[in-house]
């Protein structure tokens, strides 16, 4: 058995965000890593993924980006150097190849069982990130046996996929990603379309994440969200990283040629039921969008900086067909393969302390998880701040937390 | 993002809606999801031809069954160019007004949470039909509505997207804008 103050599950950027600081405050700590540093990203993204914020966007505690390119986006690899130098640079003790399996309460804090040794800690950190399940609709029992299914972490490139027709599901930025790829080699490509969330690359000369982070919009708190388990679900910004800085959405897909339909909502005889909602889902996302373009540019003409940007457009509405396609045979053979593109969740299966709601999910606020003391967990959606997913956010939520978990450790002692 | 705006109660806004009452309920509901599953129920009698006569009255919900102080009825029946007697509007008609209604009454529910107030709403409905189905005539034909349209004319203090928004929240959140648009399973049986 090791001892140690904290533990630190993951040596993703949540994690070692989190080390920074519990070096920083003398706290004596361990990360948990069952791969390498950056795990996820080295093995369970597909090829061609880049990050959907700029270089100069991976900001960490004392570390940040400093190549040529800040307006560029990493590929996998430059993340994977990234997150490996800032492991070094702050001396992160980390465990590589060392795989937990189970947290159970202990007289004093927790147990962390890994298959290289147990470790005793008062206080314990989940940092093993918010994608480590793909998330699967139940309506993907009903598919035809004919039909392959995948998801975006079993998907690499279109190579791997057999010849023929892709149903890719969800149109957040991974679906449209790998809709656009798939379609780029060929193949027909249908998309199902339902809750998205539309925004353009570039606005008024600059990147959208950059308006989202001067304007404020990344850093608004948890508490201050008027319904924060809504905030909390909302899909992924409809983005690719490109050298092109190009802009992805249902109108480029439908100029590559994607056929656009409504969201799946049932499998029922071998044909693929879509709903009736497409123009209405496109209408939410266009009206979202321009409610931020409205806001950006009210605060340009707010800071009076009209001069130094283009001037503020709208872009054209989302196109959808006249009458939309309800169903698709899935025995005619012209769709191969099913791609579900439906979100992604963590897994805790391994955490044996009773800290779940009904769906789940991990009961906290703001990252400190109730029902189990000092028990923080990182990186999820919306944990804090709408950053707190991003490489940019884990700083900021790290620090809080650190704080709460020290205030926690003096109080213990005094 | 930025959803939020424009979502203050406002003290003068009164569509005639109770928006902290449904919020509570959210919440509550959100705690007891037990307390969340309703059973919604109407009963029906033919009385002659096709003119039918529905009565509506208790549903399950709040882990209970709920009673109203009186019993609604809804008449239907096909009019003449079907030789029927017309007594009252078809059940696709009836379709058209029930999702009328709950895009209507969502509209002023969004509004007063977004504290717009409104003037007038009014939705007019067309759904297409090609008798061809239900008249077993061509079998790639369907039964139901080809296609449903709804216009809206509102009257609010708002600006045409803010109107829009309304619009486009109250069809996601509409039970029976769902149950149009997609599949649900309908158990048939007899005694």
């Amino acid at each position: 058995m090791n001892d140690t103050t904290t533990v630190i599950i993951g040596a993703g950027q949540s994690g070692l965000a989190f080390s920074k600081q519990l070096a920083d405050r003398s706290i004596d700590h361990v990360l948990i890593e069952r791969g390498e540093v950056a795990n996820a990203w080295r093995t369970e993204r597909w090829d061609s993924l880049r990050l959907l914020t700029p270089n100069w966007q991976s900001r960490l505690p004392g570390y940040a980006y400093t190549g040529d390119d800040p307006d560029g986006y990493m590929d996998m690899p430059a993340v994977i150097r990234f997150l490996q130098g800032y492991a070094e640079v702050i001396g992160a003790p980390v465990q590589t190849g060392t795989t937990v399996t189970s947290v159970r309460r202990s007289d004093a804090g927790y147990i962390v069982s890994t298959d290289r040794g147990d470790w005793r800690c008062p206080t314990l950190v989940l940092a093993n990130g918010a994608c480590n399940l793909a998330k699967v609709p139940q309506v993907a029992e009903a598919l035809p046996p004919s039909i392959a299914s995948m998801t975006p972490m079993q998907y690499r490139n279109p190579d791997h996929l057999e010849d023929g027709g892709v149903m890719v599901v969800g149109a957040s930025a991974t679906g449209i990603q790998l809709a656009q790829e798939v379609r780029a080699s060929g193949r027909p490509v249908m998309l199902s379309v339902g809750e998205h969330v539309r925004v353009p690359r570039l606005y008024r000369g600059r990147d959208i994440k950059w308006w989202m982070d001067i304007t404020g919009v990344m850093d608004m708190p948890y508490t201050e969200v008027d319904n924060l388990n809504r905030a909390r679900r909302v899909p992924s910004l409809q983005l690719v990283g490109t050298s092109e800085r190009a802009t992805l959405d249902l109108n480029a897909l439908r100029a590559d040629g994607i056929e656009i339909v409504g969201r799946l909502a049932g499998l029922r005889d071998g044909k693929a039921q879509f709903s009736g909602s497409l123009k209405n889902q496109c209408a939410l996302a266009d009206l979202k969008m321009n409610r931020l373009l409205d806001s950006i540019d009210e605060w340009v003409s707010d800071n009076g900086r009209d001069g130094e940007f283009e001037p503020p457009h709208r872009f054209e509405p989302t196109r959808v067909d006249a009458e939309p396609r309800l169903t698709k045979d899935l025995t005619d053979g012209s769709i191969k393969t099913v791609v579900w593109a439906t979100g992604y969740r963590p897994d805790y299966s391994w955490l044996e302390v009773p800290v779940f709601d009904r769906k789940g999910r991990i009961r906290h606020d703001g990252g400190v998880v109730m029902d189990a003391p000092a028990m923080y967990v990182m990186g999820l959606p919306f944990l804090r701040r709408r950053k707190s997913s991003f490489i940019d956010g884990v700083g900021d939520d790290a620090r809080d937390l650190a704080d709460h978990l020290c205030a926690g450790l003096h109080k213990a002692a005094a | 993002m930025t959803s939020n705006t424009a979502q203050s109660t406002s003290a003068e806004v009164n569509n005639g809606v109770n928006v902290e009452a449904l919020i509570g309920a959210r919440e509550a509901l959100e705690a007891a999801p037990e307390a969340a599953q309703f059973k919604w129920r109407a009963a029906c009698e033919w009385v002659n031809g096709t003119h039918s006569r529905s009565t509506v009255n208790g549903f399950f919900g709040l882990g209970e069954e709920q009673a109203r102080g009186r019993t609604f009825t809804v008449e239907a029946d096909h009019p003449e160019v079907f030789a029927s007697e017309d007594h009252a509007a078809t059940p696709v008609e009836i379709v058209l007004s029930g999702l009328a209604s709950c895009l209507v009454a969502g509209v002023a529910a969004v509004a007063q949470h977004r504290g717009i107030q409104l003037r007038s709403v009014k939705a007019t409905l067309e759904g297409d039909m090609d008798l061809q189905g239900i008249l077993g005539i061509d079998d790639e034909v369907r039964n139901g509505f080809g296609a449903i349209r709804v216009n809206f004319d509102i009257d609010a203090d708002a600006s045409e997207d803010d109107i829009k928004a309304l619009v486009a929240q109250s069809q996601k959140r509409s039970a029976v804008f769902d149950i149009v648009t997609n599949p649900t399973n309908v158990f048939v049986t007899v005694n």
